[in-house]
């Protein structure tokens, strides 16, 4: 009886264990600082097509940031996209759209022309069809 | 079962009547036979390449607007929930 108890115990304990880490990896999933930083520096950039992309010749920890972001950013979109009855690319352009809009100063984005501009407070260059 | 050939293949000596017509009517007959299907064939190829190439150019080139409005909500929603990729 004692043994059940104890069974019971540890069960519920590691139930709310992981109900807690959960919780904390989908309400406090922050940007990795590597990224952050790649960001803030301009060495990555926000491309049209929903993917990050490296601004001029990236070193490869850069590369490699940015590949491993374009992986998840990838299986997100074709999850997000089939349950919204999309396609992968019309999704991943929508999120371009509004990660461009979202991007803050300093940090790069490409233009519809395909350059690579660094945003100031002044709206961004954005596709026409842009929301 | 072979008959005897008296000469070389090249230049035979005799060379029957009967067999030759028999022979010449079978060739027409597979010539026919090869013309149409080669023109089945070539119907075929074209009904189905035909209809394939501008499915795949519109998919590519063509992402409407109204889609993209549609998605935006979706899309914003994204971002709160998967702050650590965007």
């Amino acid at each position: 009886m004692a043994r059940l108890n104890m069974k019971k115990t540890v069960f519920a304990l590691s139930a709310a264990a992981m109900a807690v880490t959960g919780l904390a990896g989908t309400a406090y999933a922050q940007r990795d600082p590597a990224y952050a930083a790649a960001r803030a520096s301009g060495a990555v950039g926000e491309k049209m097509d929903g993917f990050l992309g490296v601004v001029g010749s990236g070193s490869a920890a850069t590369q490699a940031i940015v590949k491993d972001i374009n992986i998840k950013r990838r299986a997100n979109y074709a999850q997000r996209a089939s349950s919204q009855n999309a396609t992968l690319e019309e999704y991943a352009f929508t999120q371009g759209c509004i990660l461009i809009a979202r991007t803050t100063a300093g940090e790069k984005y490409q233009a519809p022309d395909g350059t690579w501009q660094t945003r100031t407070s002044a709206a961004p260059q954005r596709d026409s069809r842009c929301p | 079962m072979k008959g005897i050939e008296m000469t070389s293949r090249s230049a035979p000596a005799i060379y029957p009547a009967m067999p030759d017509n028999r022979q010449s009517r079978g060739r027409t007959c597979l010539r026919a036979g090869i013309l149409m299907a080669a023109t089945s064939l070539l119907a075929g190829c074209i009904n189905v390449n035909a209809p394939t190439e501008p499915i795949v150019i519109e998919l590519n080139i063509n992402i409407r607007q109204e889609v993209i409005y549609r998605l935006a909500e979706d899309v914003r929603e994204n971002i709160e929930e998967n702050a650590d990729i965007f």
